[in-house]
């Protein structure tokens, strides 16, 4: 009943946009702005077919590896970087130098050194993905508690027992929070960087319906790549509340008290 | 009538090889930007093996500095602590600590038994004599009830008693305790002083109880190592020889109770006004 009544007041919003969508649209004959009707029939022709395995799927794949080799790699070096103080004075302004440049513009470069391939579209994704997450980690394990550290070291939990025990837990919610920018950044550069050089793809797909004016179904592309938004939304929330359950716990007692 | 205990300037030592725990010459200076701290100026005393000796000083005494010296958390400036004979370099297998912040010594990530076997799964144990290590632990500190509970979930007193039974559990040769009640209610903290000397029986562990409060050092402790302010020096180190069966009623109500109080509270007011002891005041000038 409390799923249902969850569920219900979820869909409640997009229902009550479409039907204003769809009254405003009423007898309008403009060209650029199709009715929710017609933009259903080209969504179902459009993507319910080969299109499925010849743009979306490699986009999502695309996706997934530039997102979860960002997501590795920041928490691996950010544990790294946060641990030692003076690796973290040495990366620091680097750090922020790269941090600063929107990865967009690396994808001429990226283009020029790796040509139009798959691989240069997951570089181009991890090198905008991976700032939130290696930065949010650096802090997260920066601002590990004294005390809870002490404890640590006087049971003698070191090295990797003190990384699986310790930092990575007590760094999880600032590394969540860094996941969670991560995601949405890595389906806009996957997106950009398939409207600049590509052969297949979500973006690819759009691009070439907007030049041939077949316009539903380029409103159709860009309701995928919102669904797609949606799942890994709500994928990143499931994910989210089991991993930090006691994080989340801790703050309503906080809160309450 | 003043104790029959005469006022020393370092606290008793004991002859080598019959120490537990020693602390010889410590002195702990602190360099910061605006100068240099000094916390801790000459400090030596013994515990013998299964003693309960409370640590008592004014507040910004150095307890805590001390105390982190102790369990290998700092490096001493000058001096060494020994644990057993052997030099402490970094924190001993045999030592536990109780820290003052429950809230922030336990794993909040971690459900009550996994916070108290998790130095037991790392130091190699196997799972059965972890069980029976962790079941006999939360047994003693009357917790076997909230085995699956998040630490957060536990009022203060009983967090502390998950710090206690993590201590317990890991079977220490020598348990330090930070100013362990300082943060919770006076009916809890009076449980929870039973519950250590209990435990401390039971065990027979060596235990350093720290603490600013002066009826709980002379209601706990077998001895009194009274602390001057800081820079810190021993102002007094004094038996207590109340029983051995103490309770909250009636120790607390014997006379000798309150003449040894009143003694430590005596002590206590006069290091906050910088009087120290001779000797302490010639080793200090000398160095």
């Amino acid at each position: 009943m409390k799923i249902l009544k969850g569920f219900a007041y979820g869909l409640a919003l997009p229902v009550i946009l479409v039907l204003i969508w769809w009254a405003s649209t009423l007898g309008t004959t403009n060209f650029f702005v199709p009715t929710p009707a017609t933009l259903a029939e080209a969504f179902a022709e459009t993507w319910f077919g080969e299109r499925i395995v010849s743009d979306v799927l490699p986009s999502i794949g695309r996706l997934l590896i530039g997102v979860v080799a960002a997501i590795v790699i920041g928490i691996a070096a950010g544990l790294l970087i946060g641990s030692v103080k003076w690796l973290r004075d040495f990366t620091e302004p680097v750090l922020e130098f790269f941090r600063a440049i929107p990865p967009p513009v690396l994808i001429p470069v990226l283009m020029l050194l790796m040509g139009i391939t798959d691989s240069m579209k997951v570089v181009v994704i991890i090198s905008g993905c991976i700032w939130p997450v290696l930065l949010n980690t650096i802090e997260g394990v920066r601002a590990i508690d004294s005390v809870l550290s002490d404890s640590a070291h006087t049971y003698g939990i070191g090295g990797w027992a003190r990384v699986r025990y310790l930092v990575l837990p007590s760094a999880g919610p600032q590394i969540m929070a860094g996941v969670r920018q991560c995601l949405s950044i890595g389906l806009i550069l996957m997106v950009i960087s398939e409207m600049f050089a590509s052969s297949s793809g979500l973006g690819f797909t759009i691009v070439q319906f907007q030049r041939s004016f077949a316009i539903p179904e380029m409103w159709s592309g860009i309701v995928v790549l919102g669904l797609i938004g949606v799942a890994m939304s709500f994928i990143f929330q499931w994910t989210e509340r089991r991993i930090l359950r006691w994080y989340h716990g801790l703050r309503e007692v906080e809160n309450a008290a | 009538m003043q104790p029959e205990t005469t006022p020393v300037s370092t606290g008793r030592t004991l002859p080598e090889g019959q120490a537990m725990l020693s602390v010889r010459g410590v002195k702990k200076v602190y360099h910061t930007d605006g100068g240099d701290i000094e916390a801790v100026r000459n400090l030596t005393f013994d515990l013998k093996a299964g003693e309960l000796a409370c640590l008592v000083g004014p507040s910004g005494s150095g307890k805590t500095t001390l105390l982190k010296c102790i369990s290998g958390l700092l490096a001493p400036t000058e001096g060494e602590v020994l644990l057993d004979g052997a030099r402490v370099t970094g924190p001993p297998k045999k030592m536990a600590v109780v820290f003052q912040e429950y809230g922030r010594s336990l794993f909040p990530w971690m459900r009550v038994r996994e916070n108290v076997e998790l130095p037991l799964k790392n130091a190699g144990m196997g799972k059965a004599e972890r069980d029976k290590l962790v079941d006999e632990a939360l047994e003693a500190v009357g917790l076997d009830h909230v085995p699956q509970s998040y630490p957060w979930q536990l009022s203060g007193g009983m967090q502390q008693r998950v710090a206690i039974a993590r201590a317990v559990a890991y079977q220490p040769e020598v348990l330090l305790m930070d100013e362990p009640f300082a943060a919770v209610d006076a009916q809890t903290r009076a449980d929870l002083e039973d519950l250590i000397r209990t435990v401390w029986k039971k065990l027979g562990v060596t235990v350093l109880f720290v603490t600013h409060d002066i009826d709980e050092s002379v209601y706990l402790g077998q001895r009194v190592i009274i602390l001057s302010s800081s820079p810190t020096v021993i102002q007094e180190d004094l038996e207590i020889d109340l029983p051995d069966e103490r309770d909250q009623l009636n120790t607390r109500a014997l006379p000798r109770f309150t003449e040894l109080r009143h003694h430590v509270y005596e002590q206590i007011q006069r290091a906050k006004q910088g009087h120290r002891p001779a000797a302490a005041t010639q080793a200090g000038s000398a160095s």
